[in-house]
């Protein structure tokens, strides 16, 4: 039953705002708030270690599909968590904000994490595809409905390019499925089916799985799509992009790839990692000579995703709970910078880095949450991103393979360039001269305020007691 | 077999209506109540069937359970096409009562394809599905396009008749029967190396005329032109529940008679569903009538049926049942909104998301579906035909190039949502829905989507 809580009350709640004219953020906030308690209910269950939850109902019999959810690892509870605290923060953040078409707005986010969820939820492979696409949907109604001026033609690449992954996601299940021997499309049939593939089958399975996560997530060379798309969505709908989207590529690549096709993934390891290091790298780069500044944020963001994969395919343990922490704590840290970039966008009225400067004299609280989101966002110690990265590169240089030293001391590149591009962001947003003099620069409103104050606790209550996280994962 | 006789005795009844009345309502209810008893017969056929076991009529016809459901199916999806339409079919021209006649015999031809198992009915009912469309293409006499429509389906038509009856004259002469079911037809069809040359050129010939029929490539040329030229009121039925009626037709032949031989005839089939998913999709693309995009959006459909015939086994009949519904269902709902616009170009729907938000959102519903969006009963459709192809386990390459071709098609489908939603215009529409048929198309909508989430409702 709780499990359908999570999924069914953002689906009513999103009807019910389509209907409502005014006050349509409420039945959408009502709901995120509901769906919260009960995320942060069901991840107490797990972690007092009482029974699995779990569904298992039959839906279409002759194919052997079952509407089966369950939470077993806490790799869901982090990410349901996260989809969980993400939507009613942005809600509060966006309280006063009245706009155009609120109605179409709030019921297509409150869909969208329905359909999210239905993703983190799922065990049985019919189910989750079906969740993976409808997540798409609102997304992309969402994009193109709110945003900068090309956002239809953008939001189009992105959907394309993401529901070509799919597709062939799909053929690589109907195969995986025909491979069964009880012909289901429960997880644990799936692991069993695809492990006793062919060693030179699973090799050409892998991409079919793989290019759909990989676009997703978005790894180098696939992530053609991905700052554009952040740069022309409006900043909310970005929220959900980067901060709960891309974590769906890494959570399927840990629950649907690595297990199900051990050998196509020990096969194409190094290719990968090798692939993901380029992007970190080449992403980097990229971040610092931006002078857009969700730009900025985007490549920073596929910089990021790319050590976690990298330590994905590692495959140890140590790594692993790494990122499983890491993806909770980014997604956090992601969140409150494009909130910060929202609080900017609505006062000046730009996203250009050289049209800004000198915020810290005019708004003090503004700067403070700046500059603690932004040194979370590159791992200092005693913040949240800390941990994570600590035992990302832990277990990226513990890989099996045999170029694991050159491997992370590149990645480890990726830190320095890291500090380079988020520093550079500070310094230009905050300090300096005050570029246009006309403007006046209102510091956080008071609901602005309490949404990153709330993100501020988390990122240093995570940072000086990282053992919450630590005890879930392991 | 009661449907064949209402259906064609309908008919019959329709054109005399067209004698007795002169109102154009009382014609329209006419046709209502007639496919509304029609739809009767054919559920009371199926309860016949499923008492009492598959039936065999002068060994001509046999009605199995598959058949009779499939009857009362696409008797359905008629009915819903009637409802739909009814208004813009009586307002083509001055023969109202003439236009439903000649469908209650297109039914009639239907009816014979989905339960022939001798090939002198297949011919008849290919006959008597063909000869109505070709006056129904031409019933707008005022209209250049439509006399075109008319005489290139015609010519078209015959000339694929032509090569079906040499098809059926050479099977003959390798097997001495017509009967498709006999011991002496299908003991010919038992392996490739026994097959007598005459055989082999039958079944080729038979496939280049089932591949006219249905549209596939290379023998998709009349099908932008005669679906564009044709009035929009009887676009939707050709380009639907005739077609898919021929593509059970054709999956009956090739399973139950040319199943065992399916080597000698595959890669023909193989090469049809790469071209045709090629051609209709990437031509699809270029288009700027949205109604022309609907005809090689059904090109590329084929296509996709064309899976169940290459697969050849248990689900590619699940296969070809949903895909036909679904299919039918959303191409009506497209068409139903497509026809209501005075403009039939992209820009023609700009901004009709404020205007008409239940025409939108029924249509963009209909082309999830069409698109394969889960939720609608277009991903099932697909996911079945797929999955025909994957267990019959050899030629992996073609389904993935068939769900490539499926993202090209959602950029023309995403087109007409963009066009709707996004952008900022004035759709002009000839008239007001009125509530009845904002009630039928959301109606519509929500078989469309139950069907995603529970398609085993339709599946016996």
């Amino acid at each position: 039953m709780l499990l359908i809580i999570l999924i069914l009350v953002p689906i009513i709640g999103g009807l019910v705002s389509f209907l409502t004219k005014n006050n349509s953020q409420l039945p959408a906030l009502g709901a995120s708030l509901l769906t919260l308690a009960a995320s942060l209910f069901s991840a107490f269950t797990y972690y007092n270690g009482h029974a699995p939850i779990a569904i298992d109902a039959t839906w279409i019999p002759t194919l052997g599909a079952n509407f089966a959810l369950n939470i077993n690892s806490g790799l869901q509870v982090l990410m349901l968590a996260l989809t969980a605290i993400i939507f009613p923060l942005v809600y509060l953040f966006l309280n006063d904000k009245s706009f155009e078409n609120k109605s179409t707005f709030y019921g297509l986010m409150s869909l969208a994490q329905a359909g999210l969820m239905g993703v983190f939820l799922a065990n049985d492979a019919l189910v989750f595809y079906i969740f993976w696409e409808l997540a798409l949907i609102p997304v992309y109604f969402l994009s193109s409905l709110f945003g900068g001026e090309n956002r239809i033609k953008v939001t189009f690449k992105f959907f394309v390019y993401t529901f070509v992954g799919s597709l062939l996601l799909l053929v690589a299940f109907l195969i995986i499925y025909n491979h069964t021997t009880n012909h289901s499309f429960a997880w644990t049939s799936f692991v069993e089916s695809g492990k006793s593939m062919s060693g030179s089958m699973q090799n050409w399975m892998f991409w079919l799985v793989f290019l759909a996560f990989a676009i997703k997530m978005p790894m180098f060379p696939f992530h053609t799509w991905q700052p554009d798309a952040y740069e022309q969505s409006s900043t909310p709908v970005t929220i959900v992009l980067s901060a709960i989207m891309v974590k769906m590529g890494l959570f399927a690549v840990i629950k649907w790839l690595l297990p199900v096709l051990p050998l196509g993934v020990l096969h194409w390891t190094n290719l990968v990692t090798i692939l993901s290091i380029i992007g970190i790298i080449y992403a980097s780069c990229l971040a610092i000579v931006q002078t857009n500044i969700k730009r900025l944020i985007a490549y920073s963001s596929i910089a990021h995703i790319g050590l976690m994969i990298a330590t994905l395919f590692a495959q140890n343990q140590l790594g692993t709970q790494g990122v499983a922490i890491q993806m909770f704590n980014h997604g956090i840290n992601i969140m409150g910078l494009w909130l910060l970039v929202l609080a900017i966008e609505k006062r000046l009225g730009t996203q250009n880095l050289n049209e800004m400067g000198g915020l810290a004299k005019l708004a003090p609280k503004f700067t403070i949450a700046l500059v603690l989101i932004s040194l979370a966002n590159i791992a200092l110690p005693l913040t949240n991103g800390f941990i994570g990265e600590f035992m990302m590169f832990n277990g990226l240089f513990q890989s099996t393979s045999q170029y694991h030293i050159v491997f992370t001391v590149v990645a480890g590149l990726g830190v320095i360039l890291a500090a380079v591009y988020t520093l550079g962001m500070i310094q230009k947003v905050a300090f300096g001269e005050l570029k246009n003099n006309q403007v006046v620069f209102a510091d956080l409103s008071i609901n602005e305020w309490i949404v990153l104050i709330i993100i501020m606790g988390i990122i240093l209550w995570l940072g000086f007691y990282p053992n919450v996280l630590m005890s879930l994962v392991s | 077999m009661n449907a064949i006789v209402v259906s064609a005795l309908l008919g019959v009844v329709m054109m005399f209506a067209g004698l007795l009345f002169k109102n154009s309502k009382q014609v329209q209810w006419t046709a209502l109540i007639g496919i509304f008893i029609l739809v009767g017969v054919a559920i009371f056929d199926n309860q016949l069937i499923s008492t009492q076991g598959s039936k065999s009529y002068f060994n001509m016809i046999e009605l199995n359970s598959f058949t009779s459901w499939f009857n009362v199916l696409i008797t359905s999806c008629a009915a819903v096409y009637f409802l739909l339409f009814h208004k813009q079919i009586a307002g083509v021209g001055i023969n109202k009562a003439e236009y439903f006649a000649l469908m209650f015999f297109i039914l009639s031809g239907v009816y014979l394809l989905s339960s022939y198992s001798n090939l002198l009915i297949l011919f008849i009912g290919i006959e008597i599905l063909s000869i109505p469309q070709y006056i129904l293409a031409g019933s707008d006499k005022e209209n250049v396009k439509s006399t075109e429509a008319s005489l290139k389906y015609f010519l078209m038509g015959s000339f694929s008749t032509g090569i079906l009856l040499m098809g059926i004259t050479l099977l003959y002469g390798a097997t001495g029967s017509f009967d498709i079911m006999s011991n002496q037809f299908t003991t010919q069809f038992t392996q490739v190396n026994s097959m007598s040359s005459l055989a082999i050129v039958g079944i080729l010939l038979m496939v280049v005329s089932f591949g006219f029929k249905v549209s596939a490539a290379p023998m998709h040329f009349w099908t932008p032109d005669v679906y564009d030229g044709t009035p929009t009121a009887f676009t939707p039925f050709m380009a639907t529940i005739v077609k898919v009626s021929v593509f059970v037709a054709f999956i009956r032949l090739f399973h139950f008679s040319f199943g065992s031989v399916s080597h000698a005839w595959q890669i023909t089939i193989v090469s049809m569903i790469a071209l045709t998913l090629l051609i209709g999709n990437v031509t699809a693309v270029y288009q700027t009538s949205v109604k022309r995009m609907m005809a090689y959006s059904s090109i590329a459909q084929a296509g996709f049926m064309l899976f169940a015939i290459f697969a050849i086994n248990a689900t590619s009949w699940k296969g070809i049942t949903l895909y036909s519904i679904t299919y039918t269902l959303a191409s009506l709902g497209v068409f139903a909104v497509l026809i209501k616009m005075k403009d039939y170009t992209f820009d023609g729907f700009n901004g009709l998301a404020k205007k008409q938000p239940v025409l939108a959102i029924t249509a963009t519903i209909c082309l999830f579906s069409l698109a394969g969006i889960p939720l609608t009963g277009g991903f099932f459709a697909k996911y079945y035909v797929l999955m025909a192809a994957v267990e019959q386990g050899t030629m992996l390459w073609i389904v993935v190039f068939a769900v490539l071709m499926a993202a090209i098609s959602v950029y023309y489908y995403f087109r007409v949502i963009m066009s709707m939603y996004f952008k900022q215009g004035e759709a002009e529409l000839i008239e007001e829905p009125t509530t009845i048929e904002k009630t039928l198309l959301i109606i519509n909508a929500a078989i469309i989507i139950a069907l995603g989430i529970l398609p085993s409702l339709i599946m016996r």
